[in-house]
């Protein structure tokens, strides 16, 4: 099929981070001609693997893949363009100060050992896992449409909300009932109500405010705890990409090409190009100008409207509602490079593995959480730890080893500013991780913060923000990222959006990029 | 960036350079609140008064006028984007009347604006704009500072209107032509003369000028207006007189014949510009302003309403008379929002929101009218046919030079 109007591209994407990535090979797959810009001189955008210190590797944002459904990796062949697993169903396990860690799995033996220290919590907690799973098969499904819009004729907005409607209803009166009673709680109320062991609660409070601008009593908060446990519906373990994010990267690229895609890096987008109220194309910071028939932008709203297209081009109150778009990343990363593998004590080798979090209590996450409202951060920091040279040996020099852990939480604005607390904050996360492996300390021999400005300046993402704009109710579902473009459509013509903004957002899932190509295809149809 | 004006909370209800002068000719006492200040309603009698517009000159106080300094590189580009107008042909010296909407394309207010050098514009509107103004302002390099307590303003409306400002000295009034400004000295005998901005607009639609001064030269100009206009048949009038020529002239009142989309609440009474007829200042040719989109769509599909003349049988006014399309009063087809009998025009005109299929000139249709005879109310259906708007636009409002009287 050759392009529209004699142009060579049918569709630009800007921005070549898994979901451009992914929208560029369901767009070459209809037949499109789809060129992909990416700034940086490897594709993948946050989902990267890059070099922290002189033959140390690893994922520089997300960690681990958990949420990109199995259907992307089959409709996209991915294990067939290079995507191999280094470890999957890596288990999760909460540590404990006096070093009684807990294993979060369900299975046999982890469910016996929760028994024996709390016979209710492990009751309470198989029935929570069973409710959440139902919960999160009845809302998955919403994650792959186009989000309705309320107050159309459109069929199609009807039809969406009647689905949302008819899976809320097949879930049956008590469930649903008790899906609307905690749905706009915050977790904390809502493990207070479930269960006992403190350990349990910080976990299960954890992974509600992971990468969020939340702390356990933040309202809002159980709805992030399903959100992510709808997302990971179907596919759900947590798995570990050989070679880190940056192969599944490479794999969507790949992917993209076979499809019939270009792929092109170090290309910086520097302005949408308007052509009588229409987008036409980009103009390159090289100069270069590229025109095609539409433009998908797979940056963040804030950087798409403001920065790329333009406010003269937006109508004031939209301009408004982009500007106040809550975006500001509260979460950092980092990344150690060790000399041998430090001990752990109470863990065995499959659990050191895994996802290792730091969070003994939902207060300790709260108490952590004050700090950052007032720009500061906590001495007593919240962190989920991964060691992906344990299943991934290539990743650092022979015999030695990394340490990757997402920190919770780093405000975007901190006082005092990065530069001169950088140094602290590190040694004070060295520190926090020493109460569980006292020989860290001396296994170190380099390191890397990437705080929100850091993310921000790397990856291009306005605000430094993982999802590109914080998941919350108002900027959820229909509402994202804005009124006006929660369709993958920009007010302005020929312009979408396949980024993490978008529904259903971000943490390396796809599904905007997938959404948008889809929602881009119909209208073309 | 943007600054504002001093907070008005402070003082519930501002008075204006010239309250103390209308307040010694005031014999009724009747003042009303207008955009934060203290507005005179009736001096004396309205009838008075709206024969002052129409047969001599009148003095009206419109400092309560909310008034916005622009200025900055990108202060035509800010404008062009805010209002529906393009303002790029409007050079130093020129005033353009122009509307905004918002998203959807709805009228938030008009207003108008002048140039005052390149890049340098004031902008004058009904109602408090800075929230949207602020709003319209992201992504652009541009200063806006309200100026409303920094100007004094004077209407001088009325066929010697032009005689009576050349009587107090200005000096060229005569040449200044419709929706053009200039700054003229008016002499003083025992001081410095004093620096007046004239611009050749107003809202009686017969000759007039609007005076633009700072507050300590209100009362200055007040009284040597007063002392020339003595002998002549000058008036100071109120807002009730003046809504009257408004009317007549077909000018739109915010809050009456339509209300700002920026504080309706109720679904549907918003109303676009192509709605109120001011289709003729949206330029659709002169790139992206904000609501362009949805005009654009709202103009493919044709407007839902219209606003129109309404030429109503009998004497009694049609004051929020509910409009049907036949005697029987079965069908609604609008609603009458402004209403008057005209002295000027002998006809009993009315400004009215029909359904668009209602909005030929020509077409017939039937007003309800409660009248209170000696406190009997009665009811009555009357024949009210679509005209042509303005019902009243001497020749004169336009007439460079003006009549010398």
């Amino acid at each position: 099929m050759s392009a529209a109007g004699g142009l060579r591209y049918d569709s630009l994407v800007i921005g070549g981070g898994h979901n451009g990535l992914v929208c560029a090979a369901y767009l070459a797959r209809s037949g499109r001609r789809v060129l992909v810009l990416e700034a940086a001189s490897q594709v993948g955008g946050a989902a990267v693997t890059r070099e922290f210190a002189p033959g140390f590797r690893v994922s520089a944002c997300a960690h681990l893949l958990h949420l990109m459904p199995p259907s992307i990796v089959r409709e996209l062949s991915l294990d067939r363009q290079g995507l191999e697993l280094a470890a999957t169903d890596l288990p999760t396990t909460a540590l404990d100060p006096e070093g009684e860690h807990l294993s979060l799995s369900l299975a046999t033996d982890a469910v016996r050992a929760l028994r024996s220290r709390c016979a209710a919590d492990a009751a309470a907690y198989e029935e929570w896992q069973s409710l959440v799973a139902r919960i999160a098969a009845a809302l998955h499904p919403v994650l792959n449409i186009t989000p309705p819009r309320l107050g159309t004729e459109d069929w199609r907005d009807r039809m969406a909300l009647l689905g949302v409607g008819w899976r809320l209803r097949r879930l049956g009166r008590r469930d649903l009932r008790e899906l609307l009673r905690i749905g706009g709680m915050c977790v904390h109320d809502l493990l207070e109500d479930r269960f006992r062991l403190p350990l349990l609660k910080g976990a299960l409070a954890l992974d509600a405010v992971l990468g969020t601008n939340y702390g356990p009593r933040s309202p809002g908060t159980v709805l992030s705890l399903l959100y992510r446990a709808a997302a990971a519906h179907g596919g759900g373990s947590f798995v570990q990409p050989a070679g880190g994010l940056g192969s599944l990267s490479e794999a969507l690229a790949r992917a993209a090409v076979a499809a019939g895609a270009e792929v092109r890096t170090g290309s910086i987008v520097e302005r949408i190009l308007v052509s009588d109220d229409r987008a036409a194309g980009v103009r390159l910071a090289s100069g270069e100008t590229i025109s095609a028939a539409t433009v998908i932008s797979s940056a963040d709203p804030k950087t798409t409207f403001l920065r790329l297209l333009g406010c003269e081009h937006l109508d004031a109150g939209f301009v408004r509602r982009v500007t106040q778009l809550r975006s500001r990343g509260l979460t950092a990363k980092l990344h150690l490079a060790l000399a041998r593998l430090p001990e752990f004590p109470g863990l065995d080798a499959a659990a050191l593995g895994g996802r290792l979090l730091i969070a003994p209590s939902a207060d300790y996450i709260e108490r952590a959480y004050n700090y950052a409202k007032y720009d500061e951060f906590s001495s007593a920091p919240v962190l989920e730890v991964t060691l992906p040279t344990l299943a991934d040996a290539a990743l650092a020099p022979e015999g030695r080893h990394v340490l990757s852990a997402i920190v919770q939480y780093a405000p975007y604005t901190l006082a005092g500013g990065w530069s001169a607390q950088r140094q602290r904050f590190t040694e004070l996360l060295i520190d926090t991780l020493a109460r569980y492996s006292p020989d860290l300390r001396e296994c170190v021999t380099a390191s890397e913060l990437l705080a929100p400005p850091d993310i921000e300046r790397e990856f291009r993402i306005s605000g430094g923000h993982w999802h590109h704009a914080e998941l919350a109710l108002d900027q959820f579902f229909m509402l994202r990222p804005v009124p006006g473009a929660t369709q993958y459509r920009a007010p302005l013509a020929g312009l979408f959006l396949c980024g993490a903004g978008c529904h259903p957002g971000g943490g390396v899932m796809g599904l905007a990029g997938r959404n948008a190509a889809q929602a881009l295809i119909r209208e073309a149809a | 960036m943007l600054t504002e004006s001093q907070p008005h909370f402070r003082q519930p209800l501002l008075r204006t350079p010239f309250h103390e002068r209308a307040r010694s000719l005031s014999q009724l006492d009747s003042f009303i609140p207008w955009s934060g200040y203290t507005s005179v309603d009736v001096f004396t009698s309205v009838e008075q008064e709206y024969f002052a517009i129409r047969n001599a000159s009148s003095l009206y106080d419109l400092t309560p006028m909310v008034k916005y300094r622009i200025s900055g590189t990108d202060a035509l580009r800010f404008l062009n984007r805010l209002t529906t107008r393009d303002l790029s042909k409007l050079a130093p010296g020129r005033v353009a009347y122009t509307v905004w909407c918002n998203d959807e394309g709805q009228l938030i207010d008009d207003g108008t604006v002048f140039c005052l050098a390149a890049g340098d514009y004031r902008l004058c509107t009904a109602e408090w704009q800075l929230d949207w103004l602020r709003a319209s302002a992201i992504g652009f390099d541009v200063e806006i500072r309200e100026v409303t307590d920094e100007i004094a303003a004077l209407a001088v409306q009325g066929p010697t209107s032009c005689k009576l400002l050349k009587s107090i000295g200005l000096a060229g009034i005569e040449r200044l032509k419709p929706f053009e400004h200039a700054t003229l000295a008016m002499p003083r005998t025992s001081a410095a003369p004093i620096a007046l901005q004239v611009s050749r607009t107003g809202f009686t639609g017969d000759l007039g000028y609007e005076l633009w001064m700072s507050p300590t030269d209100a009362e200055p100009v007040w009284d040597a207006l007063m002392e020339v206009g003595s002998t002549r048949g000058v008036r100071a009038i109120g807002s009730r007189a003046l809504n009257m020529a408004r009317i007549e002239a077909g000018f739109l009142l915010p809050r009456v014949d339509f209300v700002s989309a920026a504080h309706t609440l109720l679904p549907g009474t918003e109303r676009s510009p192509l709605e109120l007829g001011l289709g003729w200042l949206v330029d659709f040719g002169k790139g992206h302003f904000t609501g362009r989109r949805a005009l654009l769509a709202e103009k493919a599909r044709g407007p839902r309403r219209q606003l129109v003349g309404l030429d109503v049988a009998g004497q009694k006014p049609a004051h929020a008379a509910l409009l049907y399309t036949s005697r029987s009063g079965t069908r609604q087809a609008g609603s009458v929002t402004s209403a008057i009998w005209s002295p000027t025009c002998k006809r009993n005109i009315a400004l009215a929101i029909v359904d668009a299929v209602h909005a030929t000139t020509g077409a017939t249709l039937w007003a309800d009218i409660y009248l209170n005879r000696e406190l009997v109310w009665e009811r009555r259906m009357v024949p009210a046919r679509v005209v042509e708007r303005p019902f009243y636009a001497p020749a004169r409002r336009r007439a460079t030079p003006p009549a010398d009287f």
